[in-house]
């Protein structure tokens, strides 16, 4: 077991994937405290829907670097769904869900129309459930990667405190004085980067996993925002440590395995939680 | 100079008046309270108050010595989700980011004022159990620790006694009273007729009439004498 993990790792694809996968998992992880305390659970979802839709219209006009259009477009649907914050009339969940739908459906339909590829629900598969293209990452993708993982964290550990209180309250940080509506908008296009970024490591159906399982996971243990907060990322690097190396042993799909993962990890942690609140009380 | 000057403010909600032509100035170390039925608009005149959200006319003046991050706030109801994990610690310390502007971690000095506020307000043993898990009297005084944080000038406080028992609200009209004695202006909603009147140094009442004017001219007026007599009927009911 251990031989054949050493004897992978040689390759420098398989460290890339490592790398790659470790890194998004710390960030959507980060983010995905901040999103669900928000209720925008689902909003990973909705915008890798966004991010497919998006990369079905940039393969039919041919672009020659599709992130030129999947980006933009991913960037403004998270500032339209997250703009509005605490105090909107109709819930995100609403207008997510049409967009994310309306994204998909669309996008299905001109990859049929007009895709050139002889294997067409092959390619709508790979990118819904994660492509095996973690495995064929370029050096120049993982060092993208890594610069914006690195500033993901930078603004949030910078922001952090900021970011508790218009979490928490954003009535009140707005009345002593934050900006709440700038920190929205930043939330909004770290979101939609991370997402894209994230897209290739399980696909745009998993993408919510990522976001949701380590925060959920935590919050079943810890009742402080910070230990919330460390914990779901040192989970959710864990979890996507171990994916990534049972898939590569086993042969499993990566973004299915990470998943599964999180969700093992999340029961674990619940059974913990009930055990500890018994003890508690 | 007045701390607040309000002249002819018109609140409401896209483009419906709600209540209009609202004049009144609080000096510093006034006690107002607010009083009014339900929807009569008291919680939107506070929200315009604090900017978050903009009066169809009119104009709110700042006097010189408070610049409008200097005000604290305790909301009506915070909606906080149930399942939001926060220490009391690091809500009462949240109070502390108007004052720290755009650095991004908390000085010494905003910690120490933190653990002064939480030790006023009685707090201090809860300060790492989880928000969502305290009595509604626990969470108002955590929030009033909070929003204690953001200033040591003007509190504004929105019926902080509704849903407490008579003891923890005896207990927090004392704190707020101490505040108020140690130079605090205080602008409280009170649905509390009686207590806005023992209490408060000015009333204003708003409604189909408006009124503003001390607790005494209050009393005297027939507006207040309206609502004093429609709440003993309640009472009496
Ligand atoms: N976001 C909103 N959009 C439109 N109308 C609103 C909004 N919020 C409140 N209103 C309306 O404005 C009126 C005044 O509401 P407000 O919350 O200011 O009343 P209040 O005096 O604080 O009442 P209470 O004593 O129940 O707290 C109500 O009729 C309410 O229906
Ligand atoms: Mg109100």
């Amino acid at each position: 077991m251990i031989d054949k993990l050493v004897m992978y790792l040689q390759f420098p694809l398989v460290r890339y994937a490592l790398i790659v996968g470790v890194l998004i998992a710390l960030c959507s992880s980060l983010l995905g405290v901040i999103l669900v305390l928000k209720r925008f659970s689902y909003i990973g979802d909705g915008l890798s829907h966004v991010a497919f839709g998006a990369m079905a219209v940039a393969s039919v006009m041919h672009l020659m670097n599709q992130m030129i259009l999947i980006l933009p477009v991913t960037i403004i649907c998270a500032i339209l769904l997250l703009r509005t914050g605490q105090n909107t009339k109709i819930k995100g969940d609403a207008a997510i869900a049409m967009i994310s739908v309306g994204a998909l459906a669309l996008g299905y339909l001109l990859m049929n129309l007009f895709s050139t590829s002889s294997n067409v629900s092959g390619d709508v598969c790979s990118t819904l459930f994660g492509s095996t293209s973690i495995l064929t990452l370029t050096i120049r993708e993982v060092w993208l990667c890594v610069i914006l993982s690195i500033v993901v964290v930078i603004l949030f550990v910078l922001f952090y405190n900021k970011i508790f209180a218009v979490t928490f309250d954003e009535n009140f940080a707005r009345a002593v004085g934050t900006k709440a509506e700038r920190y929205n908008l930043l939330l909004a296009v770290v979101t939609a980067v991370i997402i894209v970024l994230a897209m290739n490591l399980v696909g745009s159906l998993l993408i919510s996993a990522l976001v949701i399982f380590p925060a959920l996971s935590s919050m079943r243990i810890f009742h402080s925002f910070r230990s919330v907060t460390i914990t779901s990322a040192v989970l959710s690097v864990l979890c996507a440590t171990s994916g990534i190396v049972i898939s590569i042993l086993v042969g499993t799909p990566v973004g299915s395995t990470i998943v599964a993962v999180d969700a093992a990890c999340f029961l674990i942690c619940s059974l913990a939680g009930c055990f500890a609140g018994g003890v508690h009380k | 100079m007045a701390q607040l000057t309000v002249s002819d403010l018109t609140l409401g909600y896209e483009g419906k008046g709600l209540v209009e032509g609202l004049n009144f100035t609080i000096e510093s170390g006034d006690y107002l309270c607010i009083v009014g039925e339900n929807g009569s608009g008291k919680t939107t005149l506070m929200k315009t108050l604090l900017h978050l959200q903009e009066p169809l006319s009119g104009e709110i003046r700042f006097g010189d010595d408070l610049r409008a991050n200097e005000i604290g706030y305790l909301p009506q109801q915070t909606v906080v989700q149930k399942d939001f994990p926060a220490s009391v610690r690091e809500i009462v310390l949240s109070g502390c980011q108007g004052r720290s502007g755009l650095r991004p971690f908390y000085r010494r000095r905003e910690k120490a004022l933190a653990e002064e506020n939480m030790k006023k307000m009685g707090v201090m043993d809860l300060a790492g159990r989880c928000y969502r898990e305290l009595s509604g009297g626990q969470q108002q005084r955590v929030l009033l620790a909070r929003a204690l944080c953001a200033t040591r000038k003007v509190l504004l406080l929105d019926e902080p006694v509704s849903g407490l028992d008579p003891k923890v609200t005896a207990e927090m009209y004392r704190l707020i009273g101490e505040l108020h004695r140690e130079g605090v202006t205080i602008i409280m909603i009170s649905h509390d007729i009686t207590a806005a009147i023992r209490y408060a140094t000015h009333i204003l009442h708003i409604g189909k009439k408006i009124f503003y004017g001390t607790t005494d001219a209050y009393l005297q007026s027939d507006v207040g004498h309206m609502f004093l007599l429609e709440h003993e009927e309640e009472v009496e009911a």
